[in-house]
């Protein structure tokens, strides 16, 4: 029997909105999907794009940044700051050959634990339909080649190996 | 200075050749390399031989100075023996270091350039549509070429490096720099970027501001303020994310930094950290007014890994599956 793929998202939610709503949605006990990991970051504003691109050459499937609503901010315009590069990333991550489905940035407040478990499952629904994502050594062969031979390859990852492990 | 002279090696692997003619602009300053030092392998401009190299001790060249990426075959193989061959291995230039202008080739598959050179550009003339094969069959014979690799690697990627002494190219005076740091013995850590850890913003003297951009701007559509930040007028420069060392060269001359040095000290991406530090220049509350102006910045990707794409953290577009 193959095992459905489960895809594995990184959230990197801001701690005084998107976190305290997604701590909201576990002690109301709604129920999401499982494979979002949750990074906890002050404000959205502290997310440099390079910790995106990190996740995927890491091996995540999907990356969700969330902070809180447009004017929320706690330190006034680190989301905004957050919606400037995701506008840019959003057409880099494009011409480096990623799905735009594996990327969104989304707001939600701290008393919204059904809406962070509605933006979960629909990324993790769009990711499951698109797969695993390629990991970025795959189509680097002589590379690959060379780690192995040094016993320094990167693990490759069993898809759908990802949750609950 | 003992009477032993320095052994010396310089070798261009895939590159545009810019690093070696930066060495020979040292000028007169050659003569006092010449003194100090003996060139054993230097293919631009001296006749020596790979079998010169391969009947060379291990560690027999004191230093050598590589420029240029991993490309091919041939790159590696003469990247292997002469980190064999060299007590000292410098990465002379951002395509050894980084991968460099020609890491842009990581956008497209091995085939699709390939295709390209050979058969769809307006000045090919290759009516049998012949692609160079690594072996070919010639009147009866076996050829034999190198095999152009999947995509640009940085030299770190294959062997070891102690020294990287990025720029494209590097200013002549740096490499002089570098040179007399080995002379005189008084060489860093292993690992080091033979470069100030600062950013080119360090080095520029342009005044910065309380940034606000609500357009961007080519350098070729305005002629810009000599006195004040370029980013602060719309213009997209990677002064921030980029390591000094060239005395801000460019941004001098009212041009905008293209990231040439590669990535500041502690930077992972250099692009992401570029692109961050413009995107946030247009930032306003006005969701859709802000993605109108970004967006005119058209190529994000082609602009902010320009010079270092193999160096960043997902090496080039994600293929779906490798042939
Ligand atoms: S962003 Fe460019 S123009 Fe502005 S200070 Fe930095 S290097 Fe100079
Ligand atoms: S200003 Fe930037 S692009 Fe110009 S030489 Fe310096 S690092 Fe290179
Ligand atoms: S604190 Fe939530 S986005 Fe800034």
């Amino acid at each position: 029997m193959t095992k459905e793929f489960e895809p594995r998202i990184v959230g990197i939610l801001c701690n005084w909105c998107s976190y305290a709503g997604a701590d909201l949605a576990g002690i109301s006990r709604i129920k999401y999907p499982p494979n979002v990991r949750i990074v906890r970051v002050m404000c959205s504003g502290r997310v440099d794009p390079s910790f995106v691109l990190k996740a995927f050459a890491e091996g995540a499937d999907g990356v969700l940044v969330s902070g809180c609503h447009p004017v929320d901010c706690h330190y006034i315009e680190g989301n905004y700051k957050m919606w400037a590069r995701k506008v840019m990333l959003e057409t880099m991550l494009q011409q480096l050959g990623i799905e735009p489905e594996r990327f969104r940035l989304t707001w939600v407040s701290a008393n919204e634990g059904e809406l962070f478990k509605q933006y979960v499952t629909e990324m993790v629904d769009a990711v499951k339909k698109l797969g695993p994502f390629q990991k970025p050594v795959n189509w680097m062969t002589e590379l690959l080649e060379h780690e192995r031979s040094l016993g320094t390859a990167v693990q490759e990852i069993a898809a759908g190996g990802g949750v609950g492990e | 200075m003992s009477d032993k002279k320095l052994k010396l090696g310089l070798y261009w692997a895939a590159g545009c050749g810019g690093c070696d003619v930066a060495v020979l602009d040292i000028d007169e300053k050659i003569l006092d390399v010449a003194e100090v030092a003996d060139i054993h392998f230097w293919p631009i401009a001296m006749d020596f031989k790979y079998k010169d190299v391969a009947a060379m001790d291990d560690g027999f060249l004191d230093v050598c100075f590589l420029n240029g990426a991993i490309r091919n075959s041939e790159n590696k193989e003469v990247a292997e023996l002469l980190r064999a061959k060299s007590k000292v291995l410098v990465a002379l230039g951002t395509c050894a270091c980084y991968g460099g202008v020609i890491g842009l080739a990581n956008f497209c598959t091995r085939e699709e350039i390939l295709e390209t050179a050979f058969k769809k550009t307006v000045s090919t003339d290759n009516p049998e549509g012949i692609i160079p094969q690594p072996v070919s069959e010639v009147d009866g014979c076996e050829l034999h070429i190198p095999e152009v690799y999947e995509a640009v690697y940085k030299l770190d990627d294959f062997v070891n490096v102690d020294y990287y002494l990025p720029g494209c190219p590097p200013r002549a005076e740096l490499i002089a720099k570098a040179i007399d740091a080995i002379v005189a013995g008084q060489l860093p850590e292993p690992g080091s970027v033979l470069l100030p850890a600062k950013t080119v913003c360090d080095e520029c003297k342009r005044e910065k501001k309380d940034r606000h951009v609500d357009e961007f701007k080519r350098p070729w559509e305005l002629i810009p303020d000599e006195e004040k930040c370029l980013l602060d007028q719309g213009l997209v420069c990677m002064g921030p994310a980029t390591r000094a060392g060239c005395g801000a060269a460019c941004t001098n001359v009212n041009m905008p930094c293209r990231g040439c040095y590669g990535p500041a000290e502690g930077v992972i991406d250099q692009g992401a950290k570029a692109m961050s530090a413009v995107a946030v220049t247009a930032v306003s509350t006005n969701l859709a007014e802000m993605e109108k102006v970004i967006s005119q910045v058209k190529d994000p990707a082609g602009t902010f890994y320009m010079y270092g794409l193999p160096n960043s953290l997902l090496r080039g577009r994600q293929m779906k599956e490798a042939k």
